[in-house]
């Protein structure tokens, strides 16, 4: 079993948290784990990504090859496109609908959703819309991950250890919010693949 | 034995305190700074009351880490590769002089240029200085290094470097910790003259030095850390360094090919590992993370009959980071087939933060230097060097740390007056007041914006060495009360601090202002912990 993973967003979006959720989750299944992440200067409002390398056989490179990577999860739309070169021919791309405009040339919406849409395998989510229908507009990079249950190695336990160990510190009611978030995300990714 | 989830930095600093050090120096620099966050949020630190403060540069850092050595503890100094070049006076002599109790120079290089201005490899520095070098290829290398560095450094009275590039640094993995040691009781020197380098002494240690060299080599070959990997395929023979071993790991997987592979962990390299492999295979592939140190040094001026390649040579590009598409090009094995990026891909570059205090400076400054002309704005390293992007365009220099200071006045007296240097306040008490002192003396007409945010904003908020007092520290320096300026860059001060400006460019002479608002972030995050606070005590009650 491996699982590759491409997480993709702008800096400050909240992909490390999403990281740390997977990560603590493959902990929780005795997993190996191997997750480059980006620190220092692209956080601030740039491009960033985490390579996230899951296993049940030692991990070699913190980087995923090209073309091998399992998933693409992503919390900005034209940020999912910007690893395809990334992506395994079955792999697939989940991404949230909303752009995160803040460069004076951001392409056309439309034409991105269009460039999403050639891909065979892929799940587009409003996942700040369903953040703030549930009423945890701060938990849609949590959606985002609901959303990508579907292709992951993990049970749901696994994820509750997950959500537990990195918001526990913050209170039981963020917990419990992020563990929302993340089911709105799984009942959507069920309702249109079906 | 544990299993913790650790980046490399944090496995690192993990090490080191397992392994009793005394104390931790370092300034912040990007991949390295989470080595001493770790530290200063480790509850074993915290209990043994480890020094984990940050140093005000890295210069300053190796020499305290260097003082606690000679006062008989283990020490560790970490640092990013440019930080080295500062730190490097320091660290070369150390060499000369020895330690006495365990000193480990840890240096974080970032090849690809992540988040630097070179992409130096430190192993040179560490050759330079004929010191023992561990490269580690994973986070539990990098743990079992930084807990055994000490014992290698205090059997030969040496610092040991330990050297790791930016994907190491900022990946996490599973690492198996070991017992904690004891920290060293203060003990001085054995030898009371060793640490005096009159020239005298100094020939005389570095003829220690020399002699040592044999017994480092030695260590190599012993070394659990470098090993062969026999393979059937003896038509080519693979030289992997440090992470280099992941990446081919990661090519060859999936392939029949068994080339025979030789890893190289720790340095000064095995000489006859290398002699007895080479002569075991037709020919050598060298693959190393930075630049072709060890390719270099088996190829030499001559370059005899025996096939080397790797980065040099070609087969892999020279510069960037290496990774296994590389490898797996330079081993002609076949990548699977992936898809382009879209052109409508836009580029992401970095920006400064929204309602940033630096914005307002730069904003003001582009109107105050109308009248000038482009082209005479000193700038440094920090996040305001952003401001070298659309739509500001506000600077036109970043060189090295304290360089918009000293830049400025050599321009001055070039002739290009007025000359403008914007630096933020902890690069500023890192390597700017030097430059400072010289334009004091020199009257330049120079005119010095230090944007003051109050921390160490690009590396995450850590603590500034001059929050409170720069105001004191420029006085002290000899600025002129007069053309000493404080301003607050907020949007609704905008005409004032233009008006400053102005005035402050027409004036022949050191002018200093100091533009001081809270960094945005950090402000965020103290708000958070506040927060958090509140709700802990509101549980307990």
């Amino acid at each position: 079993m491996k699982s590759d993973i491409l997480l993709a967003g702008v800096g400050g979006q909240g992909i490390l948290s999403i990281a740390a959720v997977i990560g603590y989750a493959a902990l929780n299944r005795n997993l190996n784990l191997k997750q480059a992440e980006v620190h220092g200067m692209s956080q601030r409002g740039g491009a960033v990504q985490s390579n996230l390398r899951i296993s049940d056989e030692e991990i070699s490179s913190d980087l995923i090859q090209s073309g091998m990577a399992d998933l693409i999860l992503s919390v900005e739309p034209m940020e999912s496109l910007r690893y395809l070169p990334m992506l395994s021919e079955n792999g697939w791309l989940v991404t949230n609908s909303k752009p995160y405009i803040n460069i004076p040339d951001y392409p056309d919406i439309d034409s991105v959703y269009d460039e999403i849409k050639k891909l065979p395998n892929h799940i587009i989510i409003d996942a700040d819309g369903i953040a703030s229908e549930i009423k945890s507009r701060k938990s849609s990079n949590i959606v985002v991950l609901g959303a990508a249950i579907p292709f992951l190695p993990f049970e749901w336990e696994d994820y509750e250890f997950g959500i537990n160990k990195l918001f526990g510190r913050k209170g039981e009611e963020i917990v419990q919010s992020n563990l929302e978030a993340l089911k709105a995300g799984m009942e959507f990714c069920k309702t249109i693949k079906e | 034995m544990k299993n913790k989830l650790l980046l490399g930095d944090e496995a690192l600093a993990q090490g080191v305190l397992d392994a009793g050090i005394s104390g931790c120096y370092a300034y912040p620099g990007t991949p390295s700074t989470e080595i001493m966050e770790y530290i200063q949020n480790s509850k074993l630190a915290i209990e043994r009351n480890v020094h984990r403060s940050w140093s005000t540069n890295e210069k300053t850092a190796m020499e305290a880490a260097l003082g606690m050595s000679y006062a008989g503890k283990r020490a560790m100094v970490s640092m990013k590769h440019v930080g080295l070049n500062v730190a490097s006076d320091a660290f070369m002599n150390s060499a000369i002089t020895g330690v006495n109790g365990g000193l480990v120079v840890i240096v974080a290089d970032d090849p690809s240029m992540h988040s630097s201005q070179n992409e130096q490899d430190s192993r040179f520095y560490g050759k330079f200085a004929l010191i023992p070098i561990f490269e580690p290829s994973n986070q539990q290398e990098a743990y079992d290094m930084a807990y055994e560095a000490f014992d290698l450094s205090e059997k030969y009275q040496v610092p040991v470097m330990i050297r790791i590039t930016t994907r190491l640094a900022h990946s996490r993995s599973g690492v198996y910790t070991k017992a904690v040691r004891e920290m060293n009781q203060t003990k001085l020197p054995g030898d009371m003259r060793q640490f005096i380098l009159l020239p005298s002494i100094a020939r005389k240690r570095y003829k220690g030095l020399l002699s040592n060299q044999e017994r480092f080599i030695f260590e190599s070959e012993q070394s659990p850390y470098n090993k062969i990997t026999e393979g059937s395929n003896k038509d080519l023979g693979i030289i992997a360094c440090g992470l280099a071993n992941n990446y081919l790991n990661e090519s060859m997987k999936g392939t029949s090919q068994e080339y025979p592979i030789l890893k190289i962990s720790q340095y000064p390299v095995p000489v006859n590992m290398i002699r007895k492999f080479a002569a075991s295979c037709k020919e050598l592939l060298v693959l190393e993370e930075g630049y072709p140190i060890v390719e270099e040094s088996l190829t030499g001026l001559l370059n005899m009959d025996y096939k080397v390649s790797g980065r040099l040579e070609g087969s892999l590009p020279l510069d960037g980071e290496l990774n296994s598409d590389h490898v797996s090009r330079a081993l002609g094995i076949e990548l699977p087939a992936s898809k382009e990026i879209p052109s409508l891909v836009a580029n992401r570059p970095p920006t400064l933060c929204p309602g940033c205090g630096h914005t307002d400076v730069f904003l003001a400054l582009n109107e105050a230097l109308v009248t000038y002309g482009k082209g005479r704005v000193f700038s440094d390293i920090g996040c305001y060097t952003l401001g070298a992007l659309d739509p500001l365009n506000a600077i036109d220099t970043c060189v090295d740390m304290g360089a918009s200071v000293t830049m400025a006045v050599g321009a001055a007296d070039a002739g290009l007056i007025p000359a403008v240097a914007m630096i933020g306040d902890s690069t500023f008490t890192h390597s700017g007041m030097t430059g400072l002192l010289d334009a004091v003396v020199k009257k330049s007409p120079i005119t010095l914006i230090i944007s003051d945010n109050a921390t160490t904003a690009m590396t995450g908020g850590q603590n500034s060495a001059g929050t409170g007092s720069l105001e004191k520290i420029c006085l002290g320096l000899g600025v002129d009360r007069e053309h000493l300026i404080m301003m607050i860059p907020l949007r609704k001060n905008h005409d004032e601090n233009v008006d400053i400006m102005k005035k402050e460019l027409e004036y022949n002479g050191v002018s200093v202002i100091i533009a001081q608002r809270e960094c945005v972030q950090t402000a965020a995050r103290d708000k958070r912990i506040a927060a958090a606070l509140k709700l802990k005590k509101v549980a307990n009650t």
